[in-house]
């Protein structure tokens, strides 16, 4: 990866960070700590290879993304916002009445959301619809996914990991957010998952493992699963929930909880402090 | 005339209609039973088996549609409306997606395999869902007219078919017929009671009406084939003509065509009403026809509910 790409992806990832607790604490709810994980996947996605356009965002030839864990919609709000999608702005009535930023990713109401998504576990089964015709269609998109590893417990998950490697989805490319933390605890004492990594191998996908919040890692694991024949892939992202944010960082209290304004304030001061430092170096 | 499940016409319309590109159906290992089986051996490129696993399929389905496809999803009803209700909720239903969930095997006409597979619910779990229609055909030909005309309208439909081979109201399979969704068919005029129906209880209902004549009661019948949006202005037309109404449908008496009626008629003109179906209780094993008569579904039975019901007016 190039450096100055490298930059743009820690800026843009910086930038992104700051919208997502703007949204949540605007709010006084929603989801920032798996958010804060997802967020270099999101941003090398929007930032760097998703071929998606906001004048057109029903191109039937764009790339699709699915966030199948919807209630990380403030990390996808922020990304889609950074892309050009919609005024950032807007993050500030996330959730609240009138606003076309609903509590999980709403395809009918906000630009650049290609499924509703929230009810854990059939995210990812519209990206394998997605990704099927795709191939009926003989087009060349790429169909992309975010799973949270929580969400793995939901039986659907399974149904749709055995479809996607029966109808052979090279096309489809979906990531494990791993940061090992639910909403009541870490996922080994909630319910535990055994091995992820062989559990994905075993239902038919080509598994990646990389650190969730390496750009270059994700670019590799994002460019094997493209040269990836007849299987799709699963790049299983370890991460740290709530990452950024120091307070925040590997505690599940945070899954689903706003800062208050002392809170805040300190989880600003860290971000603008971390996005100042890139800044200087661009 | 010969008789012909809605299902086995369902699986012929896919084929007649569905020779366009982005027209797909999907099936949960019983295309064979749901006869979108036809539309496999027409069309194998646009027919996808999502082997057992119903939840995943609305999901797919939803996923596909946003591709521009029209997405025709088959399984048994109790599998599509139940099982995977919540998919068909939030994949389908609220960001309003093409799919057609059109579901066989419905009501206790399934027979032999008994409560577990008899679907007496559909009605009202689809109903209540925001985006949804409802149709029920009662024929081969009204079930042919309702796949072109679904397969021709934007947006979320459950389309409610059987199992058992049912005798022609309005023609043969191949016959073009009037048929509007969400306009109840008059099939007998009559002006002392209107009995409402729906699915293969039309054709009972028909048996009732000729029996009901005999005894010098002339009755109404309608083929309520939409349960939503239901023909308002049918029911408040049949409320003031006849001043008496009696539904009939192979489902719970709660929640589905009965329901709905007595929706209509308490907000806007009210007169008595008298449901006929399963009585809030579970199906059993056996022959269509010997069930019919268990659970009081057969025109004899629709007779004397008239009867009880007209003495009350």
């Amino acid at each position: 990866m190039e450096q100055s790409t490298h930059l743009q992806l820690k800026l843009f990832a910086a930038r992104m960070r700051k919208l997502i607790i703007e949204g949540v604490y605007s709010a006084q709810s929603g989801h920032p700590g798996g958010s804060l994980s997802s967020t270099e996947i999101f941003s090398y996605l929007y930032g760097e290879k998703l071929r998606v356009d906001p004048a057109t965002p029903e191109n039937p030839d764009r790339d699709r993304f699915v966030l199948s864990k919807g209630h990380c919609a403030p990390g996808l709000y922020a990304a889609l916002s950074l892309r050009g999608f919609f005024d950032p702005c807007n993050i500030k009535d996330f959730r609240k009445c009138g606003s076309m930023l609903q509590g999980h990713p709403c395809r009918a109401c906000i630009p650049g959301v290609d499924m509703s998504t929230g009810s854990l576990g059939q995210g990812i089964s519209t990206a394998v619809g997605m990704a099927m015709m795709g191939k009926l269609d003989k087009k060349d998109y790429r169909v992309y996914s975010i799973l949270g590893d929580g969400e793995l417990q939901e039986g659907q998950v399974w149904e749709a990991f055995m479809s996607a490697a029966h109808y052979k989805l090279d096309n489809l490319t979906a990531f494990i957010d791993f940061n090992g933390l639910q909403i009541d605890g870490k996922t080994d004492d909630v319910m535990s998952l055994g091995s992820i990594e062989a559990k994905v191998s075993a239902f038919g996908w080509h598994m990646i493992p990389v650190d969730g919040h390496d750009f270059e890692a994700i670019e590799a694991a994002v460019s094997e699963a493209e040269k990836t024949k007849g299987k799709p892939t699963m790049i299983v992202a370890k991460t740290h929930k709530g990452k950024g944010v120091s307070f925040m960082e590997d505690q599940a209290g945070w899954h689903g909880k706003a800062p208050n304004q002392q809170e805040y304030e300190q989880a600003m001061a860290e971000l603008d402090a971390a996005l100042a430092e890139l800044e200087v170096q661009a | 005339m010969s008789k012909m499940a809605t299902r086995e016409a369902y699986g012929k319309a896919l084929v007649e209609f569905g020779n366009r590109d982005d027209v797909v159906v999907l099936d949960a290992d019983l295309s064979k039973s749901t006869m979108t089986a036809f539309f496999q051996k027409a069309y194998p490129d646009r027919h996808f088996n999502m082997g057992i696993a119903e939840g995943n399929m609305m999901s797919v389905a939803a996923g596909m549609s946003t591709c521009g496809k029209t997405a025709f999803a088959s399984t048994f009803a109790i599998f599509a409306a139940e099982r995977a209700l919540e998919q068909v909720r939030n994949s389908i239903c609220y960001p309003n997606l093409n799919v057609k969930v059109c579901a066989t095997h419905s009501g206790i006409t399934v027979g032999e395999d008994g409560a577990s597979h008899q679907c007496i619910e559909d009605l009202a779990t689809m109903r209540a869902l925001p985006n949804m229609r409802v149709v029920q055909p009662c024929d081969a030909a009204s079930t042919r007219a309702v796949i072109r005309a679904v397969m021709n309208t934007d947006g979320p439909f459950y389309v409610r078919l059987g199992r058992l081979a049912v005798e022609g109201v309005y023609g043969e399979y191949e016959d073009d017929i009037k048929f509007e969704i969400g306009k109840a068919n008059t099939i007998r005029e009559g002006s002392d009671i209107t009995i409402i129906a729906s699915g293969l209880m039309v054709q009972q209902s028909i048996a009732a009406v000729d029996m009901l004549k005999e005894k010098g009661i002339n009755a109404r019948l309608l083929d309520m084939h939409t349960i939503k949006p239901i023909d308002v202005a049918a029911i408040e037309k049949a409320s003031t003509d006849t001043g008496a109404i009696v539904t009939v449908e192979e489902h719970n008496i709660l929640g589905g065509l009965g329901g709905a009626v007595a929706e209509v008629l308490s907000e806007t003109r009210p007169c008595i009403l008298k449901r006929i179906g399963m009585k809030d209780e579970f199906g059993k094993s056996g022959k269509p026809e010997a069930l019919l008569k268990l659970f009081n579904l057969t025109p004899e039975n629709i007779v004397a509910a008239v009867e009880e019901t007209l003495a009350k007016k």
